[in-house]
């Protein structure tokens, strides 16, 4: 008890999800957010392993992981024949599923539930395309605020590096070849990558995350993370 | 909302609204059929069509996966593919849409379920108002007979069973249809409902249509220069199967 100020209020961030009370909610929510190779699932696995062998209960959700839609979203990505407002809404539906399904339920148990992306990635994707923010926040409104969001920044020079290690190829989507900045994966992925990182500084404004300097070795944001969670946990 | 013409497309597009049971399929596909007689560029789209979207929303209702919000979503999502690849460029090509259902569907069945009025409004922001909007009204105990006469099975989310109103697929079906009734007359006015009597039989009312429909758009100026040749007969084969249940409950 370092304070004797109230508990901060769960809150939605729009009108929420219909008959469910966040007050209720007890768990705790972290959002990791950041670009392929940004080490974001490297983080989450590190995080997992610290909670539980620290004895806390952990659930792990994602983008397109939904039993609702997953399956339709990929094949439906795989030919890139979906329009802009229609793969918006599509991502989330496939969110929302497992918002109502996944999120609510394991926080309402108590649970701690890490996210790999939250909506932050959706609509930066979305304002990088060009489509209406207040379009976006009133879709979005559904959301729960999370606990905390760490927006793992890596510089796109750097994401290149990374991503060609790992893959030796760089992705579609993650190079914003469907925007058409340029025929050339390698200049895509960098000028994509760059208005990403944009669109997160600018929502950055709105929705007060925080950004985590990933350009470090995984190992050192680790700690930073892990020092930052365990302040919020000491908190309850 | 703006309407096409305000918006200076080319084509126009009219939308047929009701409970299920109104009559609106039947009224529909006899003024498609006039308009294609008349050599118009005409187009017919569907509630709930789109290829796409289709197979999630069938797996989402089977298995009874859907929340109101998800619900809401995933029709959102199909009519955003719909409105997006096929009835924005008919409508910048000059055609005629013909829209069964339109977003106040979503409108009057969303905010049944408990989703918030303004979000659903704000999902649909990217949507035009139709040209013309037809509201068949029937009283609900006749749309509600036409509908269960044949005691058919009644599906999970169609019978509104998610919402809880009664354990009884027939009673819930009445009230949830109820309640979507009351929400469409309240938004009529606010999005200029041309208000159908539709317990009058269904060739009167389709003669109203056509009369309503000649008055608010300029039709010649949506002929083919060329004439199209007749469809092959599987086409119409499907439309009327589409609605043998409609033809058959009238």
């Amino acid at each position: 008890m370092k304070n004797s100020e109230p508990k901060q209020c769960r809150k939605f961030f729009g009108h929420g999800i219909p008959r469910v009370k966040p007050e209720e909610l007890e768990g705790k929510l972290f959002v990791v957010e950041g670009a392929d190779g940004s080490g974001r699932s490297s983080q989450i696995a590190h995080l997992v392993d610290w909670l539980e062998t620290s004895g806390h209960p952990t659930v792990q959700v994602g983008l397109k992981r939904s039993t609702l839609v997953s399956k339709e979203l990929e094949e439906a990505q795989q030919g890139n024949i979906l329009s802009r407002t229609t793969l918006s809404l599509f991502y989330a539906t496939d969110f929302a599923d497992q918002l109502e399904n996944i999120i609510l339920p394991a926080l309402k148990a108590g649970f701690i539930v890490l996210a790999d992306r939250y909506i932050h990635t959706l609509m930066a994707r979305d304002l990088v395309r060009g489509m209406d923010e207040k379009w976006l926040k009133n879709l979005y409104g559904i959301a729960l605020v999370p606990d905390a969001v760490f927006y793992l920044s890596v510089e796109p020079e750097e994401l290149v590096q990374r991503n060609l290690s790992k893959n030796a190829t760089l992705d579609y989507w993650e190079s914003g070849m469907d925007l058409g900045f340029s025929r050339d994966v390698f200049d895509s992925f960098l000028k994509y990558q760059t208005a990403m990182a944009e669109a997160f500084v600018k929502l950055q404004k709105s929705y007060g995350f925080e950004a985590v300097d990933a350009n470090r070795s995984i190992n050192s944001v680790s700690r930073e993370l892990r020092k930052k969670i365990s302040a919020m946990l000491d908190e309850k | 909302m703006k309407t096409f013409a305000e918006l200076n497309f080319p084509g126009r597009l009219i939308a047929v609204e009701g409970l299920d049971g109104s009559g609106k399929s039947t009224q529909i596909y006899l003024l498609k059929r006039w308009l294609e007689a008349e050599g118009i560029k005409v187009y017919f789209s569907e509630w709930n069509s789109s290829e796409l979207v289709k197979s999630a929303t069938s797996k989402g209702k089977k298995r009874e996966l859907l929340t109101p919000t998800t619900f809401s979503l995933i029709h959102a999502t199909d009519f955003a593919d719909r409105y997006e690849r096929h009835l924005l460029p008919l409508l910048r090509a000059g055609y005629i849409v013909l829209c069964d259902r339109y977003v106040f569907t979503a409108f009057a069945r969303d905010v049944t379920r408990g989703c918030p009025p303004d979000w659903v409004r704000g999902l649909y922001g990217f949507a035009a108002q139709p040209d013309l909007t037809l509201f068949f009204k029937a009283d609900l105990e006749v749309s509600l007979n036409r509908i269960l006469e044949g005691r058919p099975k009644l599906k999970f989310f169609e019978a509104g069973m998610d919402l809880r109103l009664s354990t009884d697929p027939y009673e819930s079906f009445k009230i949830f249809q109820g309640r979507i009734l009351d929400q469409y007359m309240s938004m009529s006015n606010e999005f200029s409902f041309v208000v159908m009597d539709a317990n009058q039989n269904v060739e009167k009312q389709q003669v109203l249509v056509r009369k309503l429909v000649s008055e608010k758009i300029d039709l010649k100026k949506f002929k083919r220069k060329t004439p199209l040749p007749l469809p092959p007969a599987w086409q119409g084969d499907v439309a009327i199967k589409d609605h043998e249940e409609d033809l058959a409950a009238v």
